[in-house]
């Protein structure tokens, strides 16, 4: 266990080096930022000065040589956009929106998927199943960005049930749901087929002939075993949230998060925020990782890390 | 115990039928089959794959499912029938499992790969015993010692994927034992075991059988397995039982042309053979069963009426041991038809007599 952490740890540092590294070069190329943060009217003097100022006058590899070393620091540079406030504290200060945000969703998620995919599974074929998959598909299928606006204008417009943007935390309540429907239909599908797969095995068989009670083979014997596949599938569902369905919504919803802030920075070319935000991403994607192959582990004996 | 005297049939199976409903067709899996196993009786139920043995053997715990269906026919266990009637699903819960348990061909999958062992026969226990979580824990390791598995307080905190084969066996047969069931159903318990761990897994059946007074079915394709062990065995062939005899008495004069068949199949180990005899042909489409005898197709003997007229189980009189057979010895055996030594063995064949003269003069 501690071999294979550390060795995932480093695994993990190479993949967020490769990220930075990446966006690093990609923002160079997406425009000059000192036009976006001087007036219009600026002259090109000022615009030299400003250009030196941050750095963006010198080499690209001299930019990237330094951006490592305050890197490691953890100094991402100040956000031009928001008044020279160092990027990292604005990004902790979006950060915990689409924590909950993301975190509300996936618990949906996992709430309704996992006992809708298993009430289809006892029955493959039969009316309930059939209108189980047909919900997930259209789920699973519909853009969030169409799905976010239809739940806006019912529940915000049409009913004025809740206000959208920040707010009381019933303002979480159908933002999280649009960003947790494709998710449910997804993994409704996944539990779905799982609990097939295992409804169908020697080991059910067994256990029937043992006596075991309905009830306990269905939501202890199968259940636990289908968790397998799950687990896995449910940890590519938190990364996708957060790391990319959050863009998305954030926006529909006006929900002030990181997907937001990631939009704002690449419009305002925001070099340094961008950098951060996909410096704290990433991280979050390898620690996600990680804690699926220890989830794993917990639900599959046979797993040794 | 309460119970029926020793030797009252403890299951009663009587002319069960199932069918299969499919896409291409009704498959008649069991065509009218009919035996009994009496208390402590150990009885083999032999045939080859698709014969209708598994499957009626599911049918004695009440685990036949849609698209299986009992069409006709009843299963008795000490008179309460598992099949029809009013609380029909409460016996059945009550029995299964308890009174009547079984092991499964496959050990390597007969466990759930995620729970260990201990828990899982502990799970029987608190099921039809109601034992607490700590008795129920005592008495699994007492289970794993009684099967023969060394150091079994350890054993009960492993996985299965922690044990070889034949250990795994063991473990399903002490959780099918878990509740001093009056009846085994073992449904070809070695076939997935190699040879030496098949012989072990049959020698602790045998022994459990005699100790705890067991009746056992055991199902199996090999005639060479239930030849050691079991009391009676039934010969089952496209949905039917063709002969019903006393082990040694079939094993010493089939009746059946089927079972020489069988027989002739089978690697012996006193008698040497240049090489085993095949049964030329295939078994019935038990979607459109023939109108005669089953195997009148594949039958070197079989005669007009074979294909036109469905043979019954019939009495049968086996013959005196070789060696001192004559006409004399066939007719006296025709008067020790009440010997009930003599009389339980059936054979549903037309020729059965013809062959067992020709057999006599020979």
């Amino acid at each position: 266990m501690g071999r294979y952490l550390s060795q995932r740890l480093g695994q993990g540092i190479v993949v967020i080096l490769g990220v930075t590294t990446l966006v690093f070069v990609v923002t160079r190329m997406i425009g000059d930022p000192v036009n976006f943060i001087l007036p219009l009217s600026a002259s090109e003097e000022q615009r030299a000065a400003l250009r030196s100022d941050l750095g963006f006058d010198r080499s690209i590899l001299s930019q990237f040589g330094s951006f490592l070393r305050d890197a490691v620091r953890l100094d991402f540079g100040n956000s031009t956009y928001f008044r020279n406030e160092d990027a990292l504290d604005v990004v902790m200060r979006f950060l915990p929106k689409t924590l909950q945000l993301a975190a509300a969703g996936m618990v949906m998620a996992l709430l309704l998927s996992v006992p809708l995919g298993a009430i289809a599974a006892l029955r493959p074929g039969g009316l309930l199943d059939k209108f189980l998959v047909t919900l997930s598909l259209i789920g699973l299928a519909t853009p969030q960005f169409f799905l976010g606006q239809v739940i806006l204008l019912l529940t915000s417009v049409k009913f004025n049930l809740v206000q959208f943007g920040d707010g009381p935390w019933t303002h979480l309540i159908f933002p999280a749901l649009t960003l947790a429907l494709p998710a449910i239909g997804r993994l409704t599908m996944v539990t779905r087929s799982a609990m097939i797969d295992e409804l169908n095995s020697q080991y059910v068989k067994a256990a029937r002939a043992k006596g075991v009670a309905a009830r306990r083979i269905v939501g202890v014997h199968a259940l636990r075993n289908a968790a397998i596949p799950f687990v896995t599938l449910f940890g590519w569902e938190v990364i996708r949230a957060l790391a990319g369905y959050t863009l998305v919504v954030e926006a529909v919803f006006d929900w002030p998060g990181l997907g937001d802030l990631a939009i704002l920075a690449i419009r305002e070319r925001d070099f340094f925020l961008i950098q951060t935000i996909v410096f704290i991403v990433a991280i979050m994607v390898v620690l996600i990782n990680i804690a699926i192959d220890v989830a794993y582990k917990i639900v599959d004996p046979r797993v040794k890390l | 115990m309460i119970g029926p005297p020793d030797d009252a049939p403890v299951l009663e199976v009587d002319h069960l039928q199932i069918d299969f409903v499919t896409r291409r067709g009704t498959v008649h899996a069991v065509r009218d089959v009919s035996f009994t196993i009496a208390h402590g009786e150990t009885v083999g139920l032999v045939g080859e794959s698709g014969s209708g043995k598994s499957v009626t053997a599911q049918a004695l715990l009440g685990m036949i499912e849609l698209p299986g269906k009992i069409v006709g026919g009843d299963v008795r266990w000490k008179g309460e029938s598992l099949v029809h009637g009013p609380g029909v699903r409460r016996t059945i819960e009550r029995v299964r499992g308890a009174e009547i348990a079984m092991v499964f061909q496959d050990p390597m999958t007969s466990l759930d790969p995620v729970f260990t062992i201990g828990s899982q026969i502990v799970e029987v226990l608190r099921r039809h015993r109601r034992l607490g979580r700590k008795a129920a824990k005592a008495r699994a390791v007492e289970l794993l010692d009684l099967v023969g598995i060394a150091n079994p307080a350890a054993r009960i905190k492993q996985y299965p994927f922690e044990m070889s084969g034949g250990m795994r066996q063991r473990v399903l047969i002490a959780m099918a034992l878990a509740c001093e069931p009056a009846l085994l159903v073992a449904d070809e318990p070695t076939t997935a075991l190699d040879v030496t761990i098949q012989a072990q897994i049959l020698e602790l059946i045998a022994e459990l059988q005699r100790e705890l007074q067991l009746a056992v079915l055991l199902i199996t394709h090999d005639l060479g397995v239930v030849a050691g062990v079991c009391d009676r065995v039934a010969v089952m062939y496209a949905g039917k039982i063709v002969e019903d005899a006393p082990a040694a008495d079939l094993y010493a004069e089939p009746a059946h042309p089927y079972t020489a068949g069988l027989l002739g199949s089978t690697p012996r180990l006193d008698i040497v053979l240049d090489r085993l005899v095949a049964i030329e042909g295939a078994p019935p489409d038990l979607r459109l069963p023939p109108p005669g005898c089953a195997y009148a197709t594949r039958c070197p003997h079989a005669v007009e009426r074979c294909e036109a007229e469905q043979p019954s189980l019939e009495r049968f009189v086996a013959l005196p041991l070789a060696g001192e057979a004559s006409e004399e010895d066939a007719v006296l055996a025709e008067d020790e038809l009440d010997d009930p030594a003599r009389t339980g063995r059936t054979v549903a064949c037309f020729r059965a007599d013809d062959l067992r003269r020709q057999r006599v003069s020979a």
